[in-house]
Order: structure tokens, then C-alpha cells, then sequence
């Protein structure tokens, strides 16, 4: 417990804990569900390089369809609303105080994945915008907008009614989180398929959305989950509080302008800036790592001690590396004309995703489930099972990519030279499928758990026998 | 930062600055982006696309093709090559010369002074603009991108994974609608190893009727349909075509210089 936690709670934590229960529920089903489409989906594009005839006589499976689909059900149906389902439980414990309006974001998840399921549903039949990270078409999106509006609202409102005022750095970025994703899907969307502008300023929108939603929004959640949970099951304070700052603002600041490669047709002005933005990024994720280190310094990690924390240390590894690559990338022109167009840029991606984000989602939600349902995961010790098969999954896919994308770069883009590497990353994506079923078979298997307990108590209510109550004068 | 003020404040600074940076000023600046000139020429480019090419477009943007062409390509910088045109009066002095000279890749200085030296020699040279880089020397176009390419585009497919070439110019470099109907159709019949998958559903196998349809595909021995069945290309196959067939960059613009080889 940190300071944060033990200053008298005005409302109790079992009772905080409950009051996001239905929220949550609502959320992570669909997500769950979503996160095993989603690795299907990129099982059979990986297949694909090995066989490219495999399903291929159904055009709703070709290659650059079931590609998009399957990053949009990983990011849309599980990042997104997992993350929001973190950021509800957050954000109620961080202001001590029970979650405000629970009943709206439980209505807001079902519009949610209702936009999902028509956004991936569409990019399937052909409908797709053809923008990058985008693809939902106007049904899908405005939905996805919507309910992301209709679950900030009573979040934010949960923040104003915080016990404490000070703000504590979680804070910071989960509230940036919650303004940023409107803010740039909206614009994305009303400059590219609203009131779409002309010409290859298109492709500098797609890529600015792409790098806000998977690196800047990602790091925003991401980071902000991290250092509420490291402190707390590590029993030491966050070190410090002026490095998250510091994190923060230079975030925020220099990774908002990064992704876009030299060499664009675009004005030289665009990668320029965008350069020199990655350049800087060395800095948060100095920032990362020295709060991570110094926060887990001396803290006894041991076996015995909450096997949570495995899963935030991975994940902030993850992003120190992610960053670092994106600062090498903009850094060295060799490196980036290398590695451009080619697998790279996927390990990058899938970096963010697996080794990252969801990977410090997943082990929040084995932490928060328990205690907001009250009972124990079903499959207690799958749950340890699911940190390795993420973690090597992660190495065995994103290390391969990496390196196809390297040899596939130096070869004057011959598929051929990235083949070999690529065939290994389709066993990491495996290990991943198999520990996202074990993920999300323990989740369905809690809901069902309490879906029952529900039933039974009133079913019990309704079919006990009826104490007569008579007025005896 | 001890209230939520600071953080708006950190918001509408980072994140409203990007998106003044990166979307609003790209779209006031590309967003009015026309038609320009082609170097040294009256001619308009890019040339307005065919009513077949532009639905092409979305199909290939339906199937995500994309995925795996990038329609862009690099350029890393430019290089001069000295083209002699004409020996002049006293071609022994300038052959001794040509044998002792570098005559391609050169830096603008160093161009000038092999041009000197020709002409000194009573040569008449030219001195050309030759885009160098990866992309050009694997033939995948004649210079970079540029932001004119894409003016009649939507949605731009710029993409950012080659796992097939790049398709900037492909037009030019496969002007044979034949040849993009067998690739799609069977992939492995036009190009030996590929990895691309078959889009046999954007044709018909139908029995051939009375006479044989003058549309359809001849199938290299191997790839051929069934004995009495025949295959035709659907319309969405016809205007991809169309649409891969119209993407020539290959013209030399203000951005993009480059000296175009002389018309025979």
C-alpha cells in the first residue's frame, strides 16, 4: 500500500473495488473475446508468408484484409477498452471514492464493441478507409468515439471527486490519455474520411494518428499503470516524483511530432521536424528507465512476492526498448534507410502491443479481477503460465521480425533474405495465441462464475417460500 | 502539478501543437496541392486517371494491398553523368581524353570540370541529372516521390511494408495489362517464387461456351483451368489494372529534377 492509499480511505477499498465491478465486466468480456480474434486473425496473416494461397480463395481472408483486421480487434477490441477498464479501477481507488455513474460506461462498452464488431466486420467485407490504424469506416469509428466519450466523462467526474487533491503522476498521464484519444481520432478522422483533404497530406495525417495512438497514447497508459502498481506491490515509493514529471512533459512534448520518415514525399519540413523529435525521445525513456530502476531497487523481489510485478517490470523493458529504437532510428540515417518498409517497422508495432501495452494491461487486470468480483481467478496458476507465454512470445516475435526486417533491408528488400527470420516470429505469434486463450479462457470462466452466483441468488430470492405477513388485529 | 490544470495545460500544448504541426498545416499547405509542370516541358502532371483506374483504386484498397506495397520511393541524393553528344573536330585528343575520365556519378564540381575538359578538346557535351539510391538502382522508379504524385489519390495508399516492390511506377515498368491479370490470377505463373497470394476471386472459372470468350485468360501450362472451363477476369480485376497501369511516376518535376533520356 503507498501513501497514496493508506491516507484514511473515504470510502472503503472493498467498496470502491465493487462499485467498478459491472464497468469493468462489461469491458474486459468483449476485450477478451476480441484479444483471441485478434491473434487468430494474425495467425493466419503470418501463415500466409508460409503458404500464400492458405484461405485464400475467400476473399474476406486475403492478406491485406485479415492484416487489418487483425491489428485493428488487437488494438480497438483489446488495448483500448482494456486499458479503459484499468483506467476506471485507477482512478476510483486514486480518488478513494466509489466510481461515479458505473452504469454508463457498462452501456458505453456494449457501443463500444457493437464499433468494433462493425469496423472489423467491414475491413473484412472490403470497406476498409485504407488508412492505416484507421481503417474503421464512419459506422465503426463514430460508435468507437462515442462510447470512449460516454466512459471519460464519468471517469473524469470520478477524478473530480477526489478525496485528495494533490495529483499523484498516474494521474497525469491516464487524464492526457483520456483527452488525447478523442481529440486525435476525431481530427484524424474528420481530415481523412469526413471532409477529406487533398492529396499526400492524407498520408502525413495517417502517420501522425499512427505514432499518437501506438506510441504517445500507448506510453500515456501504459506508463501511468506502471508507476501506480510498481510502487504499490513493490512497498516502495515511486522514485521520484520530479523524473515523472520530467517524463511527462517531455513525452508528451517531443513524442507527439515522431514517425514520420525522412525521406517522405512530403515538404522536407515534416520528417525534419518529426526527426528531430525522435531524437529527443532519448530522453523520457532515460526518464523510464531511471524511475524504474530506482523504484525497484532494493525492493525483495523475490518468487514468493506478487507475480504482478514481473509483468510491469517486462513491460517497462518493453518500452525502454521501443524508445530506444525510435531514437536510433531517427538518430542514424544508415539504420533508418535500412530498416524502412521493411519487418522492422512490424516489431516495432508489435513491441508496443504484446511487449508493452498488454503486457502491463494484463498483469493490472490479474491484480484489479480478484478484488473487484471478490473471488479468486478460477485458474489461478494459468495465470503465471500466461506471463511466460507472453513474455517468450514477445522475444521470439518481435526479435525475429527485427532481424527479417534487417536482413530484408540490407538485401534491397528480397523477401527472400527475411523468410527464415520471418518463419521463427510465426512460433512467437503462436506462444501469444496460446497464452491469450489462456487469458481470456480465465476471465470467460470468472464472468461465467459470477454470471451463476447471480442466477442462483435470485433464482434463491424468487423461489424462497414467502414469510406470510399477517395484519392480526 | 498538484491540480489537473497543468496536465490540460501539458494537453493543449503537446498534443494541440502536433496537431497544428502535423495535420492542420499539412492540410492548408498540400491540401490546395495541383497539377504541376513537367521540367523543361508545357505538359501537366500528374495526368487526370481514367474513370477505370480511379474505381481501381478502391479495389485495391478493399483488398488491402497496401499491406504489403509501399507506393513511394527514396531517393538519396542526386549525382551528375557527362554525355558526350559529339566528338567534334578532333576526335583522337578527345577519345585519349574519355579513357582517362570518370564520366558518371559525379558531384556537380567534379561534372564541371570532366565538361571542361571535353570541351576544351573540341567535344560537345551534356551534363545529366541522374537520381541515385536504392530503390532507383533496383529499378523501382526514375526519382523520389513527390507530393504532386498523389493529387488525384483517395485514399493515398503510401503504405509502409514491402513485402511485394514498390508500385510508384509500376505502369512504366509493366505497362502490359496481360501480364497484371496472369500475376493476380496466378501469381507464381508470371513472377517464379512469389509470395504473393492469389486473387482468383476477383476472376470467373465459367464453362466455355459456344466460342471462347475473347476475354479470357491464357494460362501458362500448370496454372491452366480445368478442360472445358475458361477464365475471365471480373470488372473490380479490370479496373485494378487499369489503376496499377496508371501509377507511371516518371516524369521529372520542380522537386524532383532529373535530366529524362532523349526521345528517339
Amino acid at each position: 500500500m503507498t501513501a497514496n492509499e493508506t491516507i484514511h480511505p473515504t470510502a472503503p477499498a472493498t467498496e470502491i473495488d465493487a462499485s467498478c465491478k459491472l464497468p469493468l465486466l462489461a469491458l474486459l468480456v468483449g476485450a477478451s473475446i476480441w484479444l483471441v480474434i485478434g491473434s487468430v486473425l494474425a495467425m493466419i496473416a503470418a501463415i500466409k508468408f508460409h503458404a500464400p494461397d492458405f484461405l485464400g480463395a475467400c476473399p474476406l481472408l486475403t492478406y491485406g484484409r485479415v492484416a487489418a483486421a487483425a491489428n485493428d480487434a488487437l488494438v480497438y477490441g483489446f488495448c483500448l477498452p482494456a486499458s479503459l477498464a484499468v483506467i476506471i479501477w485507477v482512478f476510483a481507488r486514486l480518488s478513494q471514492t466509489v466510481y461515479a455513474l458505473p452504469l454508463v460506461p457498462v452501456v458505453a462498452a456494449h457501443i463500444w464493441h457493437l464499433g468494433v464488431f462493425v469496423g472489423i466486420a467491414s475491413i473484412l467485407l472490403g470497406n476498409s478507409t485504407g488508412f492505416a490504424w484507421l481503417e474503421f469506416p464512419r459506422g465503426g469509428s463514430i460508435l468507437i468515439l462515442v462510447a470512449f466519450v460516454l466512459i471519460a466523462i464519468p471517469t473524469a467526474a470520478t477524478f473530480g471527486f477526489r478525496r485528495d487533491r494533490t495529483l499523484y503522476p498516474s494521474h497525469w498521464f491516464l487524464l492526457a490519455a483520456l483527452l488525447w484519444f478523442p481529440w486525435s481520432y476525431a481530427s484524424a478522422n474528420i481530415f481523412l474520411v469526413s471532409m477529406p483533404v487533398r492529396g499526400v497530406a492524407q498520408g502525413v495525417i495517417d502517420l501522425w494518428f499512427g505514432n499518437n495512438l501506438l506510441f504517445v497514447w500507448f506510453s500515456l497508459v501504459g506508463l501511468g499503470v506502471a508507476f501506480y502498481f510498481l510502487p504499490k506491490l513493490t512497498g516502495r515509493p515511486l522514485y521520484s516524483y520530479f523524473y515523472a514529471q520530467y517524463v511527462f512533459w517531455t513525452l508528451v512534448l517531443f513524442g507527439t511530432w515522431c514517425g514520420i520518415p525522412a525521406g517522405s514525399p512530403f515538404p522536407a519540413w515534416i520528417p525534419t521536424l518529426s526527426n528531430f523529435a525522435g531524437y529527443l525521445l532519448i530522453v523520457p525513456v532515460l526518464g523510464v528507465l531511471i524511475i524504474t530502476v530506482k523504484t525497484l531497487a532494493g525492493a525483495p523481489v523475490t518468487s514468493s512476492s506478487d507475480p504482478t510485478v514481473a509483468y510491469f517490470i517486462a513491460g517497462l523493458i518493453a518500452f525502454i526498448i521501443s524508445g530506444i529504437t525510435l531514437h536510433l532510428v531517427a538518430h542514424n540515417d544508415q539504420l533508418a534507410r535500412i530498416t524502412e518498409f521493411t519487418w522492422f517497422g512490424q516489431a516495432q508495432t508489435q513491441l508496443q502491443i504484446f511487449g508493452f501495452l498488454a503486457m502491463i494491461l494484463f498483469g493490472a487486470l490479474y491484480y484489479i479481477l480478484p478484488r473487484v468480483l471478490g473471488f479468486d481467478f478460477i485458474f489461478p496458476k494459468v495465470t503465471r503460465a500466461h506471463f511466460w507465454f507472453n513474455l517468450l512470445g514477445s522475444v521470439a516475435l518481435v526479435i525475429p521480425l527485427a532481424i527479417a526486417g534487417y536482413e530484408q533491408g540490407s538485401h534491397a528488400y528480397n523477401l527472400d533474405a527475411a523468410l527464415p527470420a520471418l518463419r521463427v516470429s510465426s512460433m512467437g505469434l503462436l506462444l501469444i495465441l496460446i497464452g491469450n486463450l489462456l487469458f481470456a479462457g480465465n476471465v470467460l470462466a470468472m464472468f461465467l462464475s459470477w454470471k451463476i452466483t447471480l442466477v442462483k441468488s435470485i433464482f434463491s430470492a424468487v423461489t424462497s417460500p414467502l414469510k406470510a405477513v399477517e395484519v392480526k388485529s | 502539478m498538484k491540480t489537473g490544470l497543468p496536465v490540460i495545460f501539458a494537453v493543449v500544448l503537446g498534443l494541440g501543437g502536433s496537431t497544428v504541426g502535423f495535420v492542420l498545416a499539412p492540410a492548408v499547405q498540400l491540401g490546395g496541392v495541383k497539377q504541376t509542370t513537367v521540367l523543361n516541358s508545357t505538359d501537366l502532371y500528374p495526368p487526370q486517371r481514367i474513370g477505370d483506374a480511379t474505381l481501381g483504386l478502391q479495389v485495391y484498397r478493399a483488398n488491402g494491398c497496401a499491406a504489403c506495397h509501399t507506393e513511394q520511393v527514396r531517393q538519396e541524393g542526386v549525382a551528375c553523368d557527362v554525355v558526350l553528344t559529339s566528338a567534334g573536330k578532333n576526335p583522337q585528343a578527345v577519345s585519349n581524353l574519355l579513357a582517362t575520365l570518370t564520366m558518371t556519378h559525379l558531384t556537380k564540381e567534379a561534372a564541371d570540370t570532366v565538361a571542361d575538359q571535353l570541351t576544351a578538346a573540341g567535344g560537345k557535351v551534356e551534363t545529366h541529372i541522374v537520381p541515385v539510391g536504392v530503390d532507383l538502382d533496383r529499378g523501382w522508379g526514375v526519382r523520389h516521390s513527390v507530393a504532386e504524385d498523389y493529387v488525384y489519390d483517395y485514399p493515398v495508399q503510401l503504405g509502409n511494408l514491402r513485402a511485394g516492390p514498390d508500385l510508384a511506377n509500376i505502369g512504366v515498368r509493366s505497362p502490359d495489362s496481360n501480364w497484371h491479370l496472369l500475376h493476380l490470377y496466378a501469381p507464381a505463373s508470371a513472377v517464379s517464387n512469389s509470395k504473393m497470394p492469389s486473387f482468383k476471386y476477383l476472376f470467373n472459372l465459367q464453362k466455355v461456351g459456344a466460342s471462347p470468350s475473347p476475354d479470357a485468360l491464357s494460362l501458362p501450362s500448370g496454372f491452366a483451368a480445368p478442360a472445358g472451363y475458361e477464365v475471365v477476369p471480373t470488372t473490380e480485376a479490370r479496373q485494378l489494372v487499369a489503376y496499377l497501369l496508371s501509377l507511371r511516376a516518371n516524369q521529372p518535376v520542380y522537386d524532383a529534377p532529373f535530366t529524362p533520356p532523349a526521345k528517339p
